[in-house]
């Protein structure tokens, strides 16, 4: 299970920069990221290398952040690639609540980052599956 | 016009002895009826006896709101409830609201004071009234009915809402005289425009407008707009409802019904009563009503009083239109919105600590009120639609508890501008 951050965000100029900067100057590389939005506010999900630290430097400056478990695996970069994994999922019964992607360096596989309702029961589908399931250690570390 | 020009137009010297007469009344039957006036009288050391002069009034303790709400529902009635003929009420800042009652004689008197209301506002035997304040719970729509009614004009009872169906039943009536409340005659004027409706086409001559401050300045618009004499009202449920006080043609000030109630100005810290013609909170004691007097009620509305003659021959002293509260109380379309009724919702909601701000404006002639709220670590979710849902819900509870529809918004953590380590809980950016 991969920690992400998920950042509240009112719609307004400079919000997105000002978390960029904080995260920057503590050293903190973000690998991934992706904006849920409505007309007032957005849901700002960051995929780092420190999550806790983080998510305590934003909390430091006044901005609600908090960590969720996301799973991170890896699909094979062609087209079906993604939706084969997603079958093995459905035919269980598992809900995606929500779904983006990472780029993966050595770029033959897609890195696929997701939130589920029930996480343990997807990652054993997955595992059953044997769709890749890419390790905190290797995302956070990378 | 005057409705009743024996007591409207009294000489001041047996206004005097009339107040006090009907004062030492009112003052024994609270002391004998009720236990709340009784305990509060005898812990400022007065009783009754003890006032021999209008001046000695001073001596007596003040009532607030809370002590009715303290009393809820009928602690502070005088009669029993079979005497009792209505109730109207108020929304409370805690849940708890603010009930009032009349007897079959305080029904009457209210009449007589709307009576005076409305014919110092143009109203005869011959007009036609519209009554666009809302009917209810709410004393405006029912307080102004039984007045035109008591007048003999020809009552047309909408109530609120529907306004394009409003202008056309004015024009198809052929309305001569309109009550509402004063954002509402703008919005029934830009109606108008919208209709392609001028002026000329309906028989409205004048309108009396309450229920929420408004300036001089929006008074000329809604006269220009349209094409009437537009003027203001004055009253409180507490008191008895509209017709507390109200202008006349002179539009120099309200004259408030001195034969039936007792008005003071007071300095609001110190609680001293101030000397006429100084601006200070507005102090009303009832000397007629039946079921629920009121001594020394802080109505907290800012103004002044005047006794000086006016050329409408009225001789009751005139307070100038209301400028301000000394509460944090907010008037949204007639509404009363405390800040701390959306606190107490955001704390069932299981806030613990909830940041929030009102910003009230007035967008065309409607005002708007959006409620912003710090998002806190219990609120925050994940998901958008979980945050949307706790938007909703607080709307849906704002607008359930005080009948106002807000506008809520979500807003980042410490964003409310803090003084002294307080969040500041109101902007009105309103310019009447």
């Amino acid at each position: 299970m991969i920690k992400q951050i998920s950042v509240f965000l009112e719609n307004k100029s400079g919000r997105l920069i000002r978390i960029a900067q904080i995260l920057g100057e503590a050293k903190i590389n973000i690998r991934g990221l992706s904006i849920a939005d409505t007309s007032d506010f957005g849901i700002l999900r960051l995929i780092v290398d420190q999550p806790e630290k983080a998510v305590k430097e934003l909390k430091d400056n006044d901005i609600m952040a908090t960590l969720t478990d996301v799973i991170a695996i890896e699909v094979p970069d062609r087209p079906g690639g993604l939706a084969e994994v997603l079958v093995y999922l459905n035919k269980a019964g598992i809900n995606i609540e929500y779904i983006y992607s990472l780029i993966d360096k050595p770029a033959q596989n897609a890195m696929i980052m997701m939130r589920v309702e029930q996480i343990d029961r997807a990652l054993e589908v997955l595992e059953n599956n044997n769709i890749p399931i890419v390790s905190s250690k290797r995302i956070y570390a990378f | 016009m005057i409705w009743n020009p024996y007591y409207e137009a009294i000489d001041r010297e047996k206004l005097y002895t009339l107040q006090f007469l009907r004062l030492k009344q009112t003052l024994e039957r609270v002391y004998q009826l009720v236990p709340f006036y009784r305990e509060s009288f005898k812990q400022a050391g007065a009783e009754p006896g003890d006032i021999r002069s209008l001046d000695d009034l001073q001596k007596l303790p003040f009532t607030v709101k809370n002590d009715l709400r303290d009393n809820f529902p009928y602690g502070l009635f005088t009669v029993d409830l079979n005497e009792v003929v209505r109730i109207h009420s108020s929304s409370g800042t805690t849940g708890i609201p603010t009930v009032v009652g009349y007897t079959q004689k305080d029904l009457d008197t209210w009449a007589e004071l709307m009576a005076r209301t409305l014919t110092a506002g143009g109203a005869t035997k011959e007009s036609v009234v519209h009554i666009a304040y809302g009917y209810g719970l709410f004393t405006g729509g029912l307080g102004a009915h039984y007045g035109a009614e008591k007048i003999g004009a020809t009552v047309v009872p909408i109530s609120g809402g529907q306004t394009k169906r409003q202008v056309k039943m004015m024009k198809d009536l052929g309305t001569t005289l309109l009550a509402c409340t004063p954002s509402y005659a703008l919005f029934i004027a830009e109606t108008m425009e919208e209709m392609d409706l001028s002026p000329k086409d309906l028989k409205l001559r004048s309108g009396v407008f309450g229920a929420e401050p408004w300036s001089e300045n929006m008074r000329h618009v809604i006269e220009e707009k349209l094409q009437i004499d537009a003027y203001d009202i004055y009253g409180l449920s507490e008191i008895i409802g509209p017709g507390v006080s109200y202008e006349c043609p002179a539009k120099a000030g309200l004259h408030l019904s001195e034969d039936h109630f007792i008005p003071e100005i007071i300095d609001s810290v110190t609680g001293k009563v101030l000397p006429e013609g100084e601006k200070g909170e507005l102090v009303i004691t009832t000397i007629s009503k039946e079921a629920l007097p009121m001594i020394r009620y802080r109505t907290r509305d800012i103004t002044t009083l005047t006794s000086e003659p006016c050329a409408c021959g009225r001789t009751h002293m005139r307070m100038k239109k209301v400028s301000g509260r000394t509460d944090d109380m907010l008037i949204i379309r007639g509404v009363n919105v405390f800040p701390s009724q959306i606190e107490s919702i955001l704390l069932e909601m299981g806030e613990t600590e909830p940041h929030y701000q009102l910003v009230v404006d007035r967008v065309g002639s409607l005002d708007t009120l959006q409620v912003l709220v710090e998002v806190s670590e219990q609120m925050f979710s994940d998901h958008v639609r979980g945050l949307e849902t706790l938007e909703n819900k607080i709307r849906a509870e704002i607008d359930n508890l005080l009948g106002v529809t807000a506008d809520v918004k979500l807003v980042e953590p410490k964003s409310i501008p803090r003084s002294e380590g307080k969040a500041q809980r109101v902007v009105d950016k309103r310019t009447l």
